[in-house]
C-alpha cells in the first residue's frame, strides 16, 4: 500500500516534469531579452507588432466562421442521426475521425487541386473564395472534435421522446432544434467550439499553402527569424489555448440537469 | 348513438414483416374515457402512436371529429400526449413547459400567461410556475406534462402509461386526479396501461388488448364480470379455473373431479364427453353452505394466509385448487390446513371458458 503510494508519487513527479520543464525553459527564456534581467520585452514587442494583431484577428475571425459552420452541420447531422438513424452511427463516427488520420496537407493538396482558378468550382480564383475554403479546411479539422462534443451532449438527454413532446405539442423541425435540442447541449456545443477556437488559432498547414495571413504561419515566420519572441508566442499561444479548456470545464458545470431521470 | 368522436378502423401496422397490429377497431364517445389493457407487447403503445401520428398505420383508417387523420403529421392533429418518462423540456421551467405548446400556436403572451396560470392551478402546483424540471419529484413533473398537454385545449388527450413510473401511493392520488380533471374539462382520452386495478377503477371503457387485438371492449363491469374470452378472463382480475367434464350436455351436468355440477343453459354447443374450463372470481366463492346458493364442492384446505381484514383460502378440490377469499372475524379462529371444507356458489356466476 504504502509503496504502491510512493510509486504512484514518482511516476506523477515524472509525468509532471517532463510537462512542464520545456514549459518553464520556455518561459524562462522568454523573458531574457534584455540582458543580465528579467523583463517581459518579447512579449511587448511581440504584442506591439501590427503583424500579429493582424494575424491574430484573421485566425480569430476565421475560428468564429469555423464554429458557425460546424454548429450549422453538427447540431443537425448529430440529432438526426440519433433520432432517425441510429444504425448509421458506427459510420458516421468513423467518417469523423478521419480527419484525426489524413494530414491537414493531403487534405489542402486536394482542395488545390479540385478548387483552382480554372476548376468548375474556382473558389481559389478570389480572396473570399479562398477565405471560405479556409474555413470550410477548418470545419474539417475540427469535425472530430464537435461531432464528439455534440453527440456526447446530445445523449444526456432523450432526443426522441422530447421531440415527439415537441412535434405533439404543434412544434415544426426549426422550433424543434432551436428551442428544445440545441439548448439542452449548448454546453455540449460551447466545448467543441472552444476546441475548435484552439485548434484554429494554431493550424499552420493549412493556412500556409492556402497563402492566407493567419496566425499560424506568423508564428513560424517570427520562429525562424527571432530568437526570444518565439518563446514569448508559444507561451502566449499556450496561456489562449488553457484558457479555452479552462472555459470548457466552468461551462460544463452549468450543464442543465436532465429531467428525464424517472425516480 | 351519437357518432363517435374518435374513429380507429381496421387498422393493422408491420414492422417488416412481423405485425404487432391487426385489425385493431375501435369507436370512442366524445368525452369518453377510454383504457387500453393488455401485456407487454400486446401492441398498446404502438396503436396509441398511430393516433399521435407517430406511426403510420400499414392499413386502416383513423378519423377524428368526422376528419380522417391517417396521413396527418403530429404537429398538425391537435392532440395532447403524456409520455411514461414525463418528457418535460430540461431546459425550460414549469410554465415555460406549459406554455411551450401555446406560443408554437402563436397565442399572444398575455393570454398565455392566463392560461398557464390557469393549468398550474388545476395541477394544483401554482406555486411552481419558476422551478425547473429537476427541482419537481416524479409526480410533481408528470403533472406538468398533463398541464402541458391539456394547455392547448387538444381534441383528444393521449395518455402512454403516465404512471408506471412513480410509487404506489402517488399512482392512485394521481390516477384520481387525473380522471376528475378529464371529466371537469370533457376531453376525450385514451388511456393506456398493463395495470388492471388503474384501468377498472377510472375508465369509463376499458379495451382489453392482446397479441395486437382488441380481445373485447367494454364498461369496467362488463370485462370483469363477463369476460368475452379466456384471455380476459384470466388476465383481469383472480380467477379460478376448474377443469370438468360435460356428462350429460342436456340437463348441463358437467363433472369436476369426482362430483357434479348442474350448469343449465351455459354449456351452448358442448357435447357429452366435452371437457370444459370453468372459471369462478374468488369473491363469488363462499366457505360452507350458504343460502342463495345453489351448487358446492367439497375439497380439503391447503392453504391458509392472514392478510388481516381478509383470510385467503386455498382449497383443493380433486386435481384443482381455488382461492377464496373470508373476512376475517375475531370471534371465530381461521380455518386450518387440511381440513375437510365445502365451497358454495351460484352456478350464474360460473363462466364457461371455450
Ligand atoms: N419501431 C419498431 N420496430 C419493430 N418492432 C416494434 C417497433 N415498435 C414496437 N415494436 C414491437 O411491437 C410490439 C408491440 O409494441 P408496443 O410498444 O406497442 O407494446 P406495448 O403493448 O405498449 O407494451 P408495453 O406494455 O411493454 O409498453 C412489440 O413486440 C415490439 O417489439
Ligand atoms: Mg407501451
Amino acid at each position: 500500500m504504502k509503496s504502491g503510494r510512493f510509486w504512484a508519487w514518482v511516476v506523477f513527479v515524472l509525468g509532471a516534469a517532463y510537462f512542464f520543464i520545456p514549459l518553464i525553459a520556455t518561459v524562462e527564456f522568454s523573458m531574457r531579452m534584455r540582458r543580465g534581467a528579467y523583463s517581459f520585452d518579447a512579449y511587448q514587442i511581440v504584442l506591439g507588432d501590427p503583424r500579429f494583431q493582424a494575424t491574430f484577428m484573421y485566425s480569430v475571425i476565421a475560428a468564429i466562421f469555423t464554429i458557425i459552420l460546424g454548429v450549422l452541420i453538427v447540431v443537425p447531422a448529430a440529432y438526426w442521426i440519433r433520432l432517425r438513424l441510429p444504425q448509421l452511427r458506427p459510420v458516421v463516427e468513423f467518417i469523423t475521425l478521419l480527419p484525426l488520420v489524413i494530414p491537414a496537407i493531403v487534405i489542402v493538396f486536394g482542395y488545390i487541386r479540385m478548387y483552382g482558378s480554372n476548376s468548375p468550382l474556382p473558389f481559389l480564383g478570389s480572396d473570399t473564395g479562398t477565405n471560405s475554403l479556409l474555413v470550410i479546411g477548418y470545419a474539417t479539422l475540427a469535425l472530430p472534435y464537435m461531432y464528439r462534443a455534440v453527440d456526447t451532449g446530445l445523449r444526456t438527454i432523450d432526443v426522441r421522446t422530447l421531440t415527439e413532446a415537441a412535434q405533439i405539442l404543434g412544434a415544426g423541425w426549426g422550433t424543434i432544434i432551436t428551442r428544445i435540442i440545441l439548448p439542452n447541449v449548448l454546453i455540449a456545443v460551447l466545448s467543441g467550439a472552444f476546441l475548435t477556437f484552439a485548434i484554429v488559432i494554431g493550424e499552420f498547414t493549412m493556412a500556409s499553402l492556402l497563402n492566407r495571413p493567419a496566425f499560424g504561419p506568423y508564428l513560424q515566420n517570427i520562429g525562424a527569424n527571432r530568437a526570444y519572441e518565439p518563446a514569448a508566442l508559444a507561451i502566449i499561444a499556450f496561456v489562449i489555448t488553457w484558457g479555452c479548456m479552462s472555459l470548457i470545464q466552468i461551462l460544463s458545470r452549468f450543464a442543465p440537469r436532465s429531467s428525464n431521470r424517472p425516480n | 348513438m351519437a357518432d363517435p368522436f374518435l374513429s380507429i378502423q381496421h387498422v393493422r401496422k408491420s414492422f417488416g414483416a412481423t405485425t404487432v397490429v391487426q385489425d385493431f377497431n375501435l369507436d370512442v364517445e366524445p368525452g369518453e374515457f377510454v383504457s387500453f389493457l393488455g401485456p407487454s407487447g400486446c401492441g398498446k403503445t404502438t396503436v396509441l402512436r398511430m393516433v399521435a401520428g407517430f406511426e403510420e398505420p400499414s392499413a386502416g383508417k383513423i378519423v377524428v371529429a368526422g376528419k380522417d387523420i391517417t396521413r396527418l403529421k403530429p404537429n398538425q392533429r391537435n392532440v395532447g400526449m403524456v409520455f411514461q418518462a414525463y418528457a418535460l423540456f430540461p431546459n425550460l421551467t414549469v410554465a415555460q413547459n406549459i406554455a411551450f405548446g401555446l406560443k408554437v400556436a402563436g397565442m399572444p403572451k398575455a393570454d398565455t400567461d392566463r392560461r398557464v396560470a390557469e393549468m398550474l392551478d388545476i395541477i394544483k402546483l401554482p406555486q411552481m410556475g419558476d422551478r425547473y424540471p429537476y427541482q419537481l419529484s416524479g409526480g410533481q413533473q408528470q403533472r406538468v406534462a398533463l398541464a402541458r398537454a391539456i394547455a392547448p385545449k387538444p381534441k383528444l388527450l393521449l395518455l402512454d402509461e403516465p404512471l408506471s413510473a412513480l410509487d404506489a401511493k402517488v399512482r392512485v392520488s394521481l390516477r384520481e386526479e387525473i380522471r376528475s380533471i378529464q371529466k371537469k374539462l370533457g376531453i376525450t382520452t385514451i388511456f393506456v396501461t398493463h395495470d388492471q386495478e388503474e384501468a377498472l377503477s377510472i375508465s369509463d371503457r376499458i379495451a382489453v388488448m392482446y397479441g395486437g387485438k382488441a380481445e373485447q371492449v367494454g364498461t369496467p363491469f362488463e370485462i370483469y364480470n363477463r369476460p368475452a374470452t379466456k384471455f380476459v378472463a384470466n388476465f383481469v382480475g383472480t380467477l379460478n379455473v376448474l377443469e370438468g367434464t360435460v356428462t350429460d350436455a342436456a340437463s348441463g351436468k358437467v363433472k369436476v373431479s369426482t362430483q357434479e355440477v348442474s350448469l343449465k343453459g351455459k354449456l351452448n354447443g358442448s357435447k357429452s364427453g366435452d371437457t370444459l374450463s370453468l372459471a369462478l372470481r374468488p369473491e363469488a366463492i363462499s366457505l360452507g353452505r350458504q343460502p342463495g346458493r345453489d351448487s358446492s364442492l367439497s375439497g380439503e384446505i391447503s392453504e391458509v394466509h392472514f392478510l388481516g381484514s381478509v383470510i385467503r383460502v386455498r382449497v383443493g378440490i380433486g386435481g384443482n385448487t381455488v382461492s377464496l377469499d373470508t373476512f376475517n372475524s375475531p370471534a371465530t379462529p381461521p380455518p386450518a390446513v387440511g381440513e375437510k371444507a365445502e365451497i358454495s356458489f351460484s352456478s350464474g356466476d360460473m363462466l364457461v371458458l371455450h
